[in-house]
């Protein structure tokens, strides 16, 4: 059936030598000074120039809310659909066009609460989408509610006295959901953002990535903890495939499992760093128990980097498979004897 | 044997009826194959239960499946039952009450066992009691003659319990004249991997034919002759299968992929199911989590270049709302089909009903026009699915096609079309060439060109929020709103240049015009027969483009003093009529979650056109 495809993939161009600037757009660019997302879409268009992709088979798909505005503010192909939707539209439009390097821009509004379906669908399919989920823990365009990720207590305009219910945890919800890459990261760690940028286009198969994102109206300073200079590594620990959990002002100290809960424990006490949890990123339980850390234990570092990267195939390539299959056992399509079907008789 | 007589009838019909077990949606189905590939004119209607399964042998749980057939006119499946197969004692007393006076009843005694006669609530048996002497009663001992032809294979009681409804259906061919041929090839078919049963299913036939040849209480043998269909191939198609393959068509035509996001909802599933079963054309789908990820992801396949459609019935429409606004605002292509069925809520899952037009037409929020088509009959989906995909690719626009649950599953005889000569599906494909303005239109259509994900320099944003025009870019500007408003107008109203006029047929000198839409085209033309023989005046049209309406169609309510539109709701055609063009309308409506009958239209237009005469 195909020719439009076709078309496009002569018109395609083969030169893939980019700057930055080529996926600058004219127009203004209208968050907030300050806006943690600024941050994020800096990061983006430095890494396209190098993932050897022509520029036109590019395409960013976000949702509602301030994240949602990142398609416009990408010189490639955008959509900027409707409130929490912008995975479903996305897994279509990657299901019909494989070749296509597929991006989604989502919020913590959007992708947790209205399209907390959509999302939980697309990691069980692996779908080869590339999510990055901007999380500021609050509702910024509908000017201050809280959002599924507020923590508890936390004072909003629709939570004067505080939020009763508990947040998710998003990443340990993709991973729930059966995310094969899943990752968290900060608007302020552009090396950080880079490398799992880089990681969840050369993955094949859907890519979660938690971006912590300062929203300085609303929910401003929030990630400070995690995310200042002044105290990140206290409370941050950078999970690398193959190396040690370690962390602390002085990488003094570790996480060591105490049966299959996470403790940790300092060089002080007469531990030495081949005692600590080696990250596998292989390891889907230890996934889920260092995406965990700190949310239910203050004592514990939150872990920043990639999670989980493991390999299935994605629902986009078996899709291709089955077609590939029955086009092999049924032979040419032929629309016309498919119209006749098979109990069809002639009148003379 | 004694010698049968032959008796000669224009059309006939058959009701098939029995436990959900009974395996008596296949007889009907069978039945009608094998009518049709004789020559004859078949619809058919299949009456079931929405549970899957109900307890065995209850008043709830009978499932029926009509056949009409005939030489011509057959439009409708019928309005009275000639021949009434009813398996137990349920499906009788729930099914009787259609069967013509002196009609035929073939019964298995089986199933009218003690327990059988509590369950239908019968305080004595039917069969004795002398309450069907109005009737030519037949009750047969099915299941001691499948038995008795059976004993040698060693079969189970209950795989051979299974085998009932083929011989039955054995009878009813040799009652009507048909040969089992065709039945008997579709069983080696079906059982080509189970010998034993393909071997009992067609011993079981063959019995049930020739017990009809011998049997004293059948003395009769009901024929009809061949129709005169145009020459052609032909087949038995559902509105369902017709407009999955009225997809294909327009995806082959227009030489683009093909995509479905759909979420599976009675009864509009088997599009989804027959979608996926297409996978060596190269057609993609997926079976999204839910209504509105099924049109959020058609619009993203839409956007990467494919014929995308959804599928769905009333509260999965209701779902879509939003998205199908994102689809006006982006003005990409997208086919929307609502097999509608009773309402609201959940509704009547199983019955078809046709009160989704004005959520249809105007239930978006926003002022946001889209084209509204519907079928009119089984084949006719195949049509309405090309054109809806025709007009969607050429005005780049969503465009909603209404089927219903009684074109979904009714079957007709169907002339397979020509692929080379369908009509032209034009692509608005955007010229690399050229600077791309996304929202620059054509000056006739209107529509605006689509650059798809991987053109070279064609790279732009669209999206929901309103955009400025030509350029695209978001805008509030309170000027180009109302421009931008004014011109997604104009581009569907439009749209009635390119469509058929309405066509009126009839008596078009008669002052009575029966104007229907969608799937009472049958009933219409069958209630028309009636009142022609009875030399009353009407003429009769069938709507299928209702937004936006044919040019002529002012004229034509113009030229009528009575405008009688029957519809399976509460009068929105007739709602939509009146104010578009002032014109009062007389409304018959039925909203039963059964279709119309011929003759209930009749009768009341026939009161109608009466009633007014009086007054004069």
């Amino acid at each position: 059936m195909t020719n439009i495809l076709e078309e496009i993939s002569k018109s395609c161009g083969c030169d893939t030598t980019y700057k930055p600037a080529d996926f600058k757009v004219e127009n203004d660019v209208r968050w907030c000074s300050g806006c943690g997302s600024y941050g994020i879409l800096s990061q983006v268009q430095k890494i396209l120039p190098e993932l050897g992709v022509p520029k036109e088979k590019f395409v960013f798909i976000s949702g509602i809310g301030c994240s949602g505005r990142f398609s416009y503010y990408v010189d490639t192909y955008g959509f900027h659909s409707i409130h929490g939707r912008p995975i479903a539209i996305a897994s279509g439009l990657k299901l019909a066009r494989p070749d296509l390097s597929v991006w989604v821009a989502t919020g913590d509004g959007d992708c947790m609460s209205i399209g907390g379906n959509h999302m939980i669908h697309a990691c069980r399919r692996n779908i080869n989408l590339n999510v990055l989920m901007f999380n500021n823990e609050v509702y910024s365009l509908t000017k201050g509610q809280y959002s599924p990720t507020s923590q508890q207590g936390q004072v909003t305009k629709s939570s004067p006295l505080g939020v009763l219910e508990e947040p998710f945890v998003p990443a340990g919800l993709a991973l729930g959901s059966g995310a094969t890459m899943v990752g968290r990261g900060f608007d302020r760690d552009a090396a950080g953002m880079k490398n799992m940028f880089k990681a969840a286009h050369d993955h094949q198969g859907l890519s979660f990535i938690e971006l912590y994102t300062n929203c300085v109206i609303f929910n401003d300073s929030a990630f400070d903890p995690f995310t200042s200079r002044q105290s990140r590594k206290e409370h941050t620990v950078n999970v690398e495939h193959g190396k040690p959990l370690v962390f602390g002002e002085n990488d003094d100290k570790g996480i060591i499992m105490d049966g299959f809960k996470p403790k940790v424990v300092s060089l002080a006490d007469g531990y030495s760093v081949s005692d600590f949890l080696v990250h596998d990123q292989h390891d889907v339980a230890l996934a889920y128990i260092i995406a965990q850390m700190s949310y239910h234990n203050p004592e514990l570092p939150r872990a920043m980097g990639i999670l989980q990267s493991i390999v299935k195939p994605s629902y986009d390539q078996l899709t291709e498979a089955q077609i590939a299959h029955e086009q092999e056992a049924k032979g040419k399509p032929d629309v016309q004897k498919l119209l006749r079907g098979k109990d069809s008789w002639v009148v003379e | 044997m004694m010698d049968k007589t032959q008796k000669y009838f224009d059309k006939l019909t058959i009701r098939f009826a029995g436990d959900s077990g009974d395996g008596m949606q296949l007889s009907g189905k069978l039945f009608a194959n094998a009518a049709a590939s004789s020559g004859k004119i078949a619809r058919t209607f299949p009456d079931f239960p929405s549970e899957i399964r109900a307890p065995e042998g209850t008043l709830y749980g009978v499932s029926a499946y009509q056949v009409n057939f005939g030489k011509e006119d057959v439009h409708t499946p019928g309005d009275e039952v000639d021949i009434l197969v009813a398996m137990n004692a349920s499906s009788l007393k729930t099914n009787l009450k259609l069967l013509k006076k002196g009609g035929i009843i073939i019964t298995d005694t089986e199933g009218f066992n003690r327990k059988n006669l509590r369950l239908s609530q019968y305080e004595e048996s039917p069969l004795e009691s002398g309450e069907l002497e109005e009737y030519n009663l037949l009750a047969l001992d099915v299941t001691k003659n499948i038995q008795q032809e059976l004993s040698n294979l060693g079969m189970s009681p209950k795989n051979i319990k299974k085998t009932r409804n083929i011989y039955v259906l054995g009878v009813v061919f040799w009652l009507t004249g048909h040969d089992i041929s065709s039945t008997a090839n579709w069983l080696k078919e079906k059982f080509g991997k189970k010998p034993e049963m393909l071997e009992a299913n067609l011993k079981v036939l063959d019995a049930g034919y020739l017990f009809g040849q011998r049997f004293e209480g059948l003395p009769e043998q009901f024929i009809i002759d061949d129709a005169s269909m145009q020459a052609g191939t032909y087949r038995n198609i559902t509105g369902n299968e017709a407009t999955a393959l009225g997809m294909v068509a327009a995806a082959e035509n227009a030489k683009l992929e093909l995509f479905l996001g759909s979420y599976p909802i009675t009864p509009a599933t088997e599009i989804l199911q027959f979608i996926s079963s297409y996978k060596s054309f190269g057609v993609r789908h997926l079976q999204a989590e839910d209504e509105i990820a099924g049109i959020c992801s058609a619009i993203g396949a839409s956007y990467g270049g494919s014929l995308a459609f959804t599928t769905t019935s009333g509260p999965g429409l209701a779902l879509k709302v939003e998205a199908s606004g994102l689809a006006v605002m982006t003005e990409l292509p997208l086919v929307i089909i609502n097999v509608q069925r009773g309402g609201p809520s959940t509704g009547l899952p199983t019955k078809p009903e046709q009160s989704d037009l004005l959520m249809s037409v105007w239930g978006r929020h926003g002022e946001s026009p889209m084209p509204v088509l519907a079928a009119a009959s089984p084949g006719d989906c195949f049509h309405m699915a090309y054109e809806a995909s025709r007009i969607a690719l050429k005005y780049m626009t969503p465009v909603i096609l209404l089927t219903d649950g009684y074109l979904a599953n009714s079957t007709e005889a169907w002339k397979v079309p020509d692929l080379n000569m369908l009509p032209k599906v034009e692509v608005q494909l955007a010229d690399p060439a050229e600077p791309y303005q996304p929202y620059k239109r054509d000056d006739d259509t209107l529509s605006r060109k689509w650059a798809v994900p991987g053109m070279k320099g064609l790279e732009h944003r669209i999206g929901g929020l309103e955009k400025a025009d030509i350029t695209g870019q978001v805008s509030h500007d309170p000027d180009n709103h109302q421009l931008m408003v004014d011109l997604r107008q104009q581009k569907v109203d439009g749209i009635a240049n390119d469509i058929p006029l309405l066509k009126v047929e009839g008596d078009t000198e008669s002052d009575c015009l029966i104007l229907g839409w969608g799937s009472t085209y049958g009933a219409i033309e069958s209630a028309y027969k009636i009142l022609n023989e009875k030399g009353v005046k009407v003429a009769k049209a069938q709507l299928k483009y209702i937004n936006p309406f044919p040019q002529n169609l002012g004229d034509v309510l113009k030229n009528y003093d009575k405008v009688i539109v029957p519809e399976m709701n509460k009068g929105q055609l007739a709602t939509m009529l009146r104010a578009k063009y002032l014109k009062e309308v007389i409304q018959v409506n039925k909203v039963k979650g059964i279709p119309f009958k011929a003759m209930e239209i009749a009768s009341e237009v026939e009161a109608i056109i009466q009633t007014e005469t009086e007054l004069v």
